[in-house]
């Protein structure tokens, strides 16, 4: 009981949700009036915060009128969250319901082609023989047609969030593919950090916006695979140009900045060249490393909105596009529904990158 | 004595220049000599920052000499190596490792083609030997101050040095933990002959461990300004060498020249004197002792 009473309480500590610390407390009955204390200025303070935060947002939003309608409430946005969940069951429904018909048609299909073929053995003439055989193998691949047939609804906003989560990791990806390396490389030798320099100050600052045309154009030329749309490669490499630039800099701090006598313990062991690199001075900085990882996701899942609005990538970005096109309340209310989901995914997306850098700071405890 | 008779370590009028804040060159050390025998234990002792650290580090080669020869086993010293294992006052252990891996990181390097087993087997020697048997695989932060130091000196005997370098490697502990610590490194020298330079602000420990202390004179230009033969049998027992009439000769010996440095600094009559000012030398050390004059120093 203690002993699940501590794991709780870690868990919660790894995953920087220590405010809900004094609520396990509590049920143990630890000193439960300083308990309840904390619970009050911690817990229920920001959600009488929140509750405020609704009740401006309504008396606002009422007073404003638009060509789209009123301007959505809380309560409209909720209703529009009820619809979009609604119409993910919808879909899953039709979706279950179309595989369902695919299967008996290809059975169908498939019966068929056996009675075919069966009928071709049976001794007619030459002529006859073969168009049974043909109408028999026709009939399979019509069968196998119906079995790989997909599904193709609108897609719904559990598959744009999907596919959103999926062009962010990608430039994430990249980002960390290019950064890490040029920033270990600055980070080791003031030369190299002296050349990069300019381009790094120069392109750091460039909006997201400028890269759009340059990655759609530059894909456009380049890619002709067609494992991934093209919308989302050129979502991907703005996110990635984007968000290189916080994991860059702090790998460079991280590995400029190795204590001293980490360094003289590779000089004394005349360690070489890669196993001081990955013995010494990868190990520490790793922390700083992660803190840049964990901004650059940060900037990445900003700046992907932006970029799948422009590409029309079909990820959330597009979602409040093809809202805002469909000229009506509701499609209003469900921009609403959307920015809200984008924050809470970035929310969690910070919080995992968080315990990721907890879990390799070698200064502070560690989990367990 | 071995092939370089009592010169197996041999430094030469070390001089180590800093630029001071008006960019000149300031000597810090200037011409420090000594001669150190195979298998000998010898402590620095001086006031803090007359250069000791320095020395240390010139012959570590962790840090540039301006000029002045470091010679070790009949060779020029140049960079750092493995040859010269360091302790520093902090333990200096890489946090992301364990004590074993921290030890292990050596073993791998002077034992390039020992078996896997036989790495294990030596790291595990190597941390039993210093007392830590039971904590091999904790990480630094869940070791004490003394317990990280312990594997600091495990790592370095790992190394099998030529030269064994401590830079006052007791000086962050409490003086129990310091005592033990003394121990165990006697017991380690007492198995594993290693030539070792110890720097030290404690005239106790230097008594207790070395076979030979050298007093520095106070910076800038700090060179040696007195040795003293410490020639107590080994293995040493803690209560003997207290119990020893001429242990109190030695310290006296010692505080009196640590002193006289202090009234130079302090700005006293013979404060522009460069030479030390004569101690007060007890009968039973005074042909043990050596002043060294500059003469001397230069005929080296
Ligand atoms: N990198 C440096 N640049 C300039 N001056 C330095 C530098 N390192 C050391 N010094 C100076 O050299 C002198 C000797 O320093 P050192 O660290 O060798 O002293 P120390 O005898 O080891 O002192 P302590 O007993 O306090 O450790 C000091 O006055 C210090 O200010
Ligand atoms: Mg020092």
């Amino acid at each position: 009981m203690k002993k699940f009473k501590h794991i709780l309480l870690k868990t919660l500590d790894v995953a920087a949700l220590s405010v809900f610390e004094p609520i396990v407390r509590l049920c143990y009955g630890e000193d439960p009036r300083a308990q309840l204390r904390k619970i009050g200025k911690f817990i229920l303070i920001p959600i009488v915060a929140f509750i405020l935060f609704l009740g401006v947002w309504h008396v606002t939003a009422s007073g404003i009128e638009t060509k789209f309608g009123k301007m959505p409430t809380p309560g409209v946005t909720w209703e529009q969250t009820k619809v979009m969940v609604g119409q993910v069951f919808e879909n899953r429904r039709s979706e279950k319901a179309f595989y369902v018909e695919q299967k008996t048609k290809a059975q169908e299909h498939e019966t068929k082609a056996a009675q075919y073929a069966a009928a071709a053995e049976l001794p007619k003439n030459a002529s006859q023989k073969e168009a049974f055989l043909a109408e028999s193998n026709a009939q399979a691949e019509l069968a196998v047609n119906a079995r790989s047939a997909t599904f193709a609804g609108t897609p719904t906003i559990i598959y744009r969030v999907v596919h959103s989560l999926k062009t962010v990791f990608l430039g994430f990806m990249l980002a960390t593919l290019i950064a890490l390396p040029i920033g270990i490389l600055c980070g080791l030798n003031p030369v190299f950090m002296a050349a990069a320099s300019p381009i790094i100050q120069i392109f750091k600052p460039v909006s997201p916006v400028a890269w759009v045309p340059i990655a759609m154009i530059l894909v456009g030329a380049l890619y002709s695979g067609s494992s991934m749309q093209p919308a989302m490669l050129s979502s991907a490499i703005v996110v990635a140009m984007c968000s290189l630039w916080p994991t860059l800099t702090n790998t460079a701090l991280g590995v400029a900045s190795i204590d001293k006598d980490h360094l003289n313990v590779a000089k004394v062991l005349r360690l070489g060249w890669w196993t001081r690199l990955f013995k010494i001075v990868i190990p520490s900085s790793l922390p700083l490393i992660f803190a840049g990882l964990r901004i650059s996701l940060g900037v990445g899942w900003m700046v992907l909105i932006a970029a799948e609005l422009l590409v029309q990538n079909p990820g959330l970005g597009q979602f409040v596009w093809d809202r805002f096109q469909d000229n009506s309340a509701a499609a209003f209310g469900q921009i609403f529904v959307a920015i809200f989901i984008i924050g809470i995914i970035g929310f969690f997306l910070d919080r995992t990158m968080i315990i990721l850098q907890r879990s390799v700071s070698f200064d502070a405890p560690a989990g367990a | 004595m071995s092939q370089f008779g009592n010169s197996y370590v041999e430094l030469d009028r070390l001089v180590k220049a800093y630029p001071n804040p008006r960019g000149e060159a300031t000597r810090v050390v200037d011409g420090f000599s000594t001669k150190i025998a195979e298998g000998e234990f010898v402590s620095v002792i001086g006031h803090s920052g007359c250069g000791k650290s320095t020395v240390l580090t010139m012959l570590a080669g962790l840090n540039d000499v301006t000029s002045g020869n470091i010679i070790l086993a009949g060779k020029e010293v140049s960079g750092a190596g493995p040859d010269r294992a360091v302790v520093f006052q902090s333990p200096c252990l890489l946090p992301w490792m364990s004590a074993f891996d921290n030890v292990m990181l050596g073993v791998k390097r002077c034992y390039p083609k020992a078996t896997r087993l036989e790495r294990k087997q030596l790291v595990e020697y190597f941390l039993s030997i210093v007392g830590l048997g039971d904590a091999m695989h904790k990480y630094p932060k869940e070791l004490s101050g003394g317990m990280q130091q312990r594997v600091g000196i495990a790592r370095a005997i790992a190394l099998r040095p030529k030269m064994l370098l401590l830079d006052e490697p007791f000086g962050k502990l409490d003086s129990l933990t310091r005592m033990d610590l003394q121990e165990t490194v006697l017991n380690l020298l007492n198995e594993h002959r290693i030539t070792t330079m110890m720097i030290t602000h404690d005239v106790d420990e230097a008594i207790f461990m070395s076979d030979r202390v050298v007093m520095m004179t106070n910076g800038p230009r700090a060179k040696v300004g007195q040795v003293l033969d410490i020639p107590f049998e080994r293995p040493r027992n803690r209560v003997d060498v207290l119990g020893d009439e001429m242990y109190y000769d030695f310290r006296g010996c010692l505080i009196d020249f640590l002193e006289g440095q202090d009234r130079r600094k302090h700005g006293e009559p013979d404060a522009s004197m460069p030479e030390p000012k004569p101690v007060t030398k007890p009968e039973t050390v005074q042909d043990l002792m050596l002043v060294q004059s500059p003469a001397e120093v230069s005929a080296v």
